[in-house]
């Protein structure tokens, strides 16, 4: 069900734990649906120079939290607002359909942890 | 190292079973209809697996009718009684921790205007026998109860339910899918009307059951189309199938007191272990009211089916409750009903080990299991909330 890239990803997940200093958090999903994914983000002068994630959640939450992350480092924070979910899964190469809600989830916390950013400043 | 604890899914096929069944392929493999000497030499086999297969559970062999499996056999007895019946209101009592093939089926008719009653169970996953007396009415035409419950092991107390069935004048299903391999099972000490099962659940082929229907209950036929198991289940009788079935049976029989002793050793010390080593761990089913082969055990702030292919890639097969690991977005139907908080359902992982099992792999199943954990909840950020 899942292909390489996913699993490959869900193996060696990249940017994983909580960001030190981190200046902007998103949180997106809610336990009971059974995923729940946090992104940090640090920003200097509206860039992103690093971000980390911590997931509860399937192989495919834990792999779009990774790769996410690793698509925004290096953007400028508008750019970052329009981070697609479909994406994400252009990026991991293909996803199951009962499993997509998992890359909107992503999708959702890297706009909330921006939106975080833009509150605070 | 390898290890497959995953038998509640489906069981390797005994080598002697293998061995039967080859024989059946190549050279008896007369079609046990025909008339020709091919063809009475396969009913011989068949004849005599029927026979075999009926003494296991003290039936008459005119009472085993070969199905495709438990999935076929559930839905044969449920619409087959309430097909046959006459009255006008139709009432059918189930829990509400059945296998899909009950619970989906029972959703159908309901839309068909039967009257489902799903009963409760309590956090071990048993039933309540007062609860059950009372559901029963005038209009009851059958209880469908599982032997044993294919996720969290719980063991139904089967004969209870059979007397107050008896007592009541109402049809007694039970699909004993999950408890064939470790149990006794005597249909008419039991008083079940009607069982179904499934072969390789119990180290024999795959896509081969049976019914039991006690003789003189009316179920109408699912499958027509042929005059095949005395007019009741149309279809070519897949005679290496049913002989490797029967073999199946007969060694899981013979083998059964020392297997189960073994297997509820290495259960119990592994559920020990975990619940003691591994913190905000908890055990799922009744302690003591579960099949021998069954751990299934919730991981608070991990989801179920990343611990799954976590495990998976240090070679252990399992499987999970969550949502993700069905496809679904509801977590596992059976945790739920045990009034756990959602997020322990989406927890859930099931060990199922075969008779098979060592010690030695559970210790590695248990030593990769700690690693796992340990790595997934890092992760979390439920982990770190707490």
């Amino acid at each position: 069900m899942y292909n390489e890239k996913i699993l490959n990803e869900f193996k060696n997940p990249q940017n994983m734990g909580e960001l030190k200093d981190a200046n902007a958090i998103g949180t997106a999903g809610n336990a009971k649906c059974g995923d729940i994914l946090q992104i940090f983000l640090k920003i200097e002068d509206d860039i992103i120079v690093d971000a980390s994630f911590k997931t509860f959640g399937c192989v495919a939450a834990i792999a779009s939290s990774s790769i996410a992350t690793k698509m925004v480092i290096g953007k400028n924070i508008d750019e970052a607002l329009n981070l697609k979910n479909s994406e994400v899964v252009e990026e991991l190469e293909g996803m199951p359909p009962q499993k997509i809600h998992c890359s909107v989830l992503a999708e959702e916390a890297i706009k909330k942890a921006v939106e975080d950013y833009k509150n605070k400043n | 190292m390898q290890v497959y604890l995953d038998n509640a899914a489906t069981t390797k096929v005994d080598r002697e079973v293998v061995l039967e069944m080859n024989k059946f392929m190549s050279e008896i493999y007369g079609n046990s209809s025909s008339i020709h000497s091919f063809g009475r030499e396969a009913l011989k086999h068949v004849d005599s697996a029927r026979n075999s297969i009926a003494s296991h559970f003290n039936a008459l062999p005119s009472e085993i009718f070969f199905t495709s499996g438990g999935t076929e056999s559930d839905n044969w007895a449920i619409k087959g009684v309430v097909n046959s019946a006459k009255q006008q209101v139709k009432h059918i009592i189930i829990s509400k921790i059945e296998h899909p093939a009950v619970l989906e089926t029972c959703d159908l008719l309901e839309k068909q205007g039967v009257l489902i009653t799903r009963l409760d169970v309590d956090k071990f996953g048993m039933i309540n026998l007062d609860e059950l007396k009372r559901s029963i009415n005038d209009n009851t035409l059958l209880v469908s109860i599982m032997f044993a419950n294919n996720e969290i092991g719980t063991i139904q107390p089967i004969k209870e339910i059979g007397e107050i069935c008896k007592k009541e004048g109402v049809l007694f299903h039970t699909d004993a899918v999950q408890a064939i391999d470790t149990q006794d099972i005597d249909v008419n000490y039991l008083n079940i009307d009607l069982m179904s099962f499934s072969s390789h659940k119990f180290y024999g082929p795959k896509g081969i059951g049976a019914l039991y229907k006690r003789s003189g209950v009316k179920i109408t036929p699912l499958i027509s189309g042929g005059h095949q198991e005395r007019g009741e289940r149309a279809g070519t009788t897949p005679v290496e199938l049913i002989v490797g079935m029967a073999k199946a049976l007969d060694i899981c029989a013979k083998n059964r007191f020392e297997i189960n002793a073994k297997k509820i050793e290495l259960r119990d010390n592994f559920i020990d272990k975990v619940l003691k080593n591994i913190p905000y761990t908890y055990l799922n089913g009744h302690k003591k009211k579960r099949l021998p082969g069954n751990i299934n055990i919730s991981f608070e702030f991990i989801e179920g089916e990343s611990l799954l292919m976590m495990l998976d890639l240090f070679g252990i097969a399992v499987s999970s409750g969550s949502a993700c690991a069905s496809g679904a977005l509801e977590a596992s139907h059976v945790i739920s009903a045990l009034g756990v908080k959602e997020e322990l359902a989406h927890s859930s992982i099931r060990f199922s080990m075969s008779k098979d099992t060592t010690i030695e792999e559970m210790n590695y199943v248990y030593e990769q299991l700690v690693i796992a954990v340990e790595r997934l909840r890092k992760l979390s950020p439920l982990y770190i909330a707490t």
